[in-house]
C-alpha cells in the first residue's frame, strides 16, 4: 500500500516543528497579521497530523481527509472574520500592534 | 345534631365586613361604611339569639343533659391519618352564652362607635377592625378543638393589637400596642407548648374526646409523669399560662392598663368584655380535664385568680385615670371568675363554681361594656380621662349619670341587680371551698363597691370644673347602646343559669344563701358609704387617708411598680446578661466570620488581578506552558 518510502515519523517531525513554530509565533509576534499566519501554521500542522494518520494508520477509510477538509474550510472562515477584526481594530487604535490592544483587563 | 348548620354564618358575617369594608372602605362615605358595618353584626347578632333560643329551650338537651353539638365541621389539615386540624363550629351551653355576650357587646359597641368615632381619622379602618376581631372572637368560642382555638386566639390577640394601636400617630398608643401584643404573645408560647404537650399524649385536637368525662386518652396521659408531676397537669398549667396572659392575670397583667390607648368603644369590646375572659372560656372550655384529673393546676387557677383580683382592687382605689380604674376593675373581676372555676367541682350541686364563674362573665360583660361605653361618653363630653379635671357631672349628662349609676351598683353587688347573683354564687362557692380564699374575695367585694363609688361621686358629684365648652350629653346613637346595657346589667341576673350553663349541661338547684349573701351587700354598703363619705362632698378626707396610708397609698398608686419590675428584670437582667452576650457573639462571631470569609477572598482577588493584564499574548503563554506541563505530568507518571 505504501508507495513512497518515506517514513510516518518523517511526517510527524514536519508537522511537529510546523506545530511549535506556529505557536512561537503566536506567543512572540506583536504583528496582529503574523499571529494571524501562526494560527494558520498550526491549523495546517493538525492537518498534516489528521492525514498522515489516516493514510499510515487506517488506509482504507476517509474521516481524517475530511477533517483536513473541513478544517480548511474553517481556516479560511476564520481567517475573513480574523482580518476583518483586525481592520476595525485598526481603525480603533491606528496600529495593529497586539500589545496596544489591552483594554480589556481589571 | 342537625339544625344549627346557619350558626357557621355569625363568624362568616363580621369575616365579611372586614373583608368587604378594609378592602373598599376608604372609597366609601364613613357613615355608609359604619351603617354596613353595625347591619352586618346586627344580622349576627340576630342569628345568635335565634341560636340560643332554639339551642336553650327546644332542641339542645338530650335527657335533661346538654349535648355537645357539631354544627359544621370541616377537616382543614390533615397530619396523619388519625391526627387532623380541623375548623369547625360546636355549640354547647357556655359556646352558645359567649355567642350571645359577644354579639350583643359588639352590635352595641358597633352602634356607639357611629357616634363616638364620628370625624376620626380611618373611621372606615375601624369598623373594618372590629368586624376581624368579631369574627376572631366568635371563632375562637365556637371552635371544636384546642388548635382552631389557638388560630383564633392570635388572631383576636391581633386585632387587640391593631385597635389598640388605632391612634398610630401618638407613641403612646404604638407602644401599648406593642406591649399589649409581646405580653399575650409570651404567654401563648406557654399554650402552644401546652397544646403541644396534650395533644402528643391523647393523639387529639378535638374538645368532644377531650372533654368528656372519664375519656380514655385523658386517663392514659394522666398516669404519664414527668419529675413527678403528671403532663396533663403541666399542660393544664402551661395552657392557662395563656390563658392568664389574654385574660391579665398577675404577672402578666401589666399590658392591660397601658391597652387603654386604645378608643374607648375598643376598651369596652376587647379590653372588657370579650377578649379579657377568653382566658376564662379556656379554663371553662377545658374544664372537665382541670377538674377531674388535675385538681392541682385548678388550686393554681383559683389562687392566681384570688390574688390578681385582690391585686388590681387595690391598685383601682389610688388610679385618677378613669379607664384605668376601669381596667383594673376588670382584672378584678376576671380574677373573681378564675377563681369561681378554681374553685369548682365537676357535676352537679359541686359545680356551682363553675355555673358562678360563667354567670359573672356573662353579667360582667355588661356592666362592664356599660362603665365603659359611660366613661366614653364622659370623656366624649370633657375631652379628659382624669377624673381630677371631673366634677358635678350629672346635671349635664343624665341618662350617662343613670346608667353609669346604674353599672355602678351592679357591679358593687348591690340587689336585684344582676352582679350582686354572680358575685354571691362565686362567694358562696368559695365559701364551701376554700376559706382563705372566701375572704379574699370578701374583701375585694368591699374595694370594688368603694373603688366604683369613688369613680362615680368623683365624676359626678363634687365641684364643677373648668371645662373647654359646657358638657353636653352625646347623640342618641350613644346613649342607646348604655340603655340597653344597663337593662341587661339589671335583668341578666335573673336568667337560671344554674338550668342553662353547667359543668355536666345537666341542671341543678342553687338556692340563696342568706346569710353569705347579706353580707356580701353589707360590705357592699359599707364601700359604697365609705366612698360617699370620703368624695360626694370633698373635705379632704381622701387626701387624710392617703397622708395615713402613706406607703401603701404610694405603693398602689404606682402600680405595686410593676412596670418597674418588668422593666428591671428585662432591661436590667435578661437584656444586661443574656441579649448583649448573645448579641455579642452573633456580631462579632458569626457576623466577623462572614465578613472575614469576605475580606480575605476580596484582598486575595485584588492582589492576583494583576494576571488580566488584557494582554493576549500572556494568557496564551499561561495557557500552552500549562497545556505542556500538565502533558508532560502525565507523560510522566504514566508512562514511566
Amino acid at each position: 500500500m505504501l508507495t513512497s518510502g518515506i517514513p510516518m515519523e518523517a511526517f510527524l517531525v514536519v508537522s511537529t516543528i510546523m506545530f511549535f513554530a506556529g505557536v512561537y509565533g503566536f506567543l512572540t509576534r506583536r504583528n496582529l497579521i503574523t499571529i494571524l499566519m501562526s494560527v494558520e501554521l498550526i491549523l495546517n500542522s493538525v492537518n498534516i497530523n489528521f492525514l498522515v494518520f489516516n493514510r499510515f494508520l487506517f488506509p482504507n477509510q476517509l474521516q481524517g481527509h475530511f477533517f483536513s477538509l473541513f478544517i480548511i474550510a474553517i481556516a479560511a472562515a476564520e481567517a475573513a472574520v480574523a482580518i476583518a477584526i483586525i481592520i476595525n481594530i485598526y481603525r480603533h487604535f491606528n496600529s495593529i500592534n497586539v500589545e496596544n490592544v489591552n483594554e480589556m483587563k481589571y | 345534631m342537625s339544625g344549627f348548620s346557619y350558626t357557621v354564618l355569625i363568624p362568616i358575617i363580621p369575616l365579611l365586613m372586614f373583608v368587604f369594608l378594609g378592602l373598599t372602605g376608604h372609597k366609601m362615605k364613613p357613615a355608609i361604611a359604619g351603617i354596613i358595618g353595625t347591619t352586618g353584626l346586627f344580622i349576627s347578632a340576630l342569628l345568635s339569639y335565634i341560636t340560643a333560643y332554639s339551642y336553650f329551650f327546644v332542641s339542645g338537651k338530650v335527657d335533661g343533659v346538654y349535648q355537645k353539638i357539631i354544627a359544621f365541621n370541616t377537616v382543614w389539615l390533615q397530619l396523619t391519618d388519625k391526627l387532623h386540624i380541623d375548623l369547625g363550629v360546636m355549640l354547647d351551653p357556655i359556646s352558645v352564652m359567649m355567642l350571645v355576650v359577644i354579639t350583643t357587646v359588639s352590635l352595641m359597641v358597633h352602634i356607639y362607635s357611629n357616634g363616638y368615632m364620628k370625624g376620626e381619622r380611618g373611621f372606615q379602618r375601624f369598623f373594618a377592625f372590629l368586624g376581624l376581631f368579631t369574627f376572631s372572637m366568635l371563632g375562637l368560642v365556637l371552635a371544636t378543638n384546642i388548635f382552631q382555638m389557638y388560630i383564633c386566639w392570635e388572631l383576636v390577640g391581633v386585632s387587640s393589637f391593631l385597635l389598640i394601636s388605632f391612634y398610630y400617630e401618638k407613641p403612646t398608643a404604638v407602644a401599648a400596642g406593642k406591649k399589649a401584643f409581646i405580653v399575650t404573645r409570651f404567654a401563648d408560647l406557654g399554650f402552644l407548648i401546652g397544646i403541644l404537650l396534650l395533644s402528643y399524649f391523647t393523639k387529639t385536637f378535638d374538645f368532644v374526646s377531650l372533654t368528656t368525662p372519664g375519656c380514655p386518652a385523658i386517663t392514659q396521659a394522666a398516669g404519664v409523669t414527668f419529675m413527678g408531676v403528671s403532663v396533663v397537669t403541666i399542660a393544664l398549667v402551661l395552657i392557662f399560662m395563656g390563658g392568664a396572659g389574654k385574660s391579665a392575670m398577675f404577672p402578666l397583667h401589666i399590658w392591660l392598663p397601658d391597652a387603654m390607648e386604645g378608643p374607648t368603644p375598643v376598651s369596652a369590646l376587647i379590653h372588657a368584655a370579650t377578649m379579657v375572659v377568653a382566658g376564662v372560656y379556656l379554663v371553662a372550655r377545658l374544664f372537665p380535664i382541670f377538674a377531674l384529673t388535675s385538681p392541682d393546676a385548678l388550686t393554681i387557677v383559683a389562687y392566681v385568680g384570688g390574688f390578681t383580683s385582690l391585686f388590681a382592687a387595690v391598685i383601682a382605689c389610688t388610679q385618677n385615670d378613669i379607664k384605668r380604674v376601669l381596667a383594673y376593675s376588670t382584672m378584678s373581676q376576671i380574677g373573681y371568675m378564675m377563681l369561681a372555676l378554681g374553685v369548682s367541682g365537676y357535676g352537679g350541686h359541686d359545680g356551682l363554681g363553675f355555673m358562678a364563674g360563667n354567670f359573672h362573665l356573662f353579667t360582667h360583660a355588661m356592666f362592664k361594656a356599660l362603665l365603659f361605653l359611660g366613661a366614653g361618653a364622659i370623656i366624649h363630653a370633657v375631652h379628659s380621662n382624669y377624673m381630677t379635671e371631673m366634677g358635678g357631672l350629672r346635671k349635664y349628662l343624665p341618662i350617662t349619670h343613670i346608667t353609669f349609676l346604674i353599672a355602678c351598683l351592679t357591679i358593687a353587688g348591690v340587689p336585684p341587680f344582676s352582679g350582686f347573683w354572680s358575685k354571691d354564687e362565686i362567694l358562696t362557692a368559695a365559701f364551701h371551698h376554700d376559706k382563705v380564699l372566701f375572704f379574699v374575695e370578701y374583701a375585694v367585694a368591699g374595694l370594688t363597691a368603694f373603688y366604683m363609688f369613688r369613680l362615680y361621686f368623683n365624676v359626678f358629684w363634687g365641684e364643677d370644673r373648668h371645662y373647654h365648652h359646657t358638657p353636653h350629653e352625646s347623640p342618641f346613637v350613644m346613649t342607646f347602646p348604655l340603655m340597653f346595657l344597663a337593662l341587661a346589667s339589671i335583668f341578666a341576673g335573673f336568667l337560671p343559669f344554674h338550668e342553662l350553663v353547667t359543668s355536666d349541661g345537666a341542671a341543678f338547684e342553687s338556692h340563696l344563701d342568706i346569710p353569705l349573701a347579706s353580707a356580701s351587700v353589707g360590705i357592699g354598703l359599707v364601700g359604697i358609704f365609705v366612698a360617699m363619705f370620703m368624695y360626694m362632698k370633698p373635705k379632704g378626707a381622701p387626701e387624710k387617708m392617703a397622708a395615713t396610708f402613706k406607703h401603701l397609698y404610694k405603693w398602689s398608686y404606682n402600680k405595686f411598680y410593676m412596670d418597674e419590675v418588668y422593666l428591671f428584670v428585662t432591661k436590667k437582667i435578661i437584656f444586661r446578661y443574656i441579649s448583649r452576650p448573645v448579641a455579642w457573639f452573633d456580631k462579632r462571631v458569626v457576623d466577623d466570620t462572614m465578613n472575614g470569609i469576605a475580606w480575605i477572598s476580596n484582598y486575595a482577588s485584588f492582589k492576583i488581578r494583576g494576571l488580566q493584564s488584557g494582554q493576549l499574548q500572556k494568557y496564551a503563554f499561561v495557557f500552552i506552558s500549562s497545556a505542556l506541563i500538565l502533558a508532560l505530568t502525565f507523560v510522566y507518571l504514566f508512562l514511566n
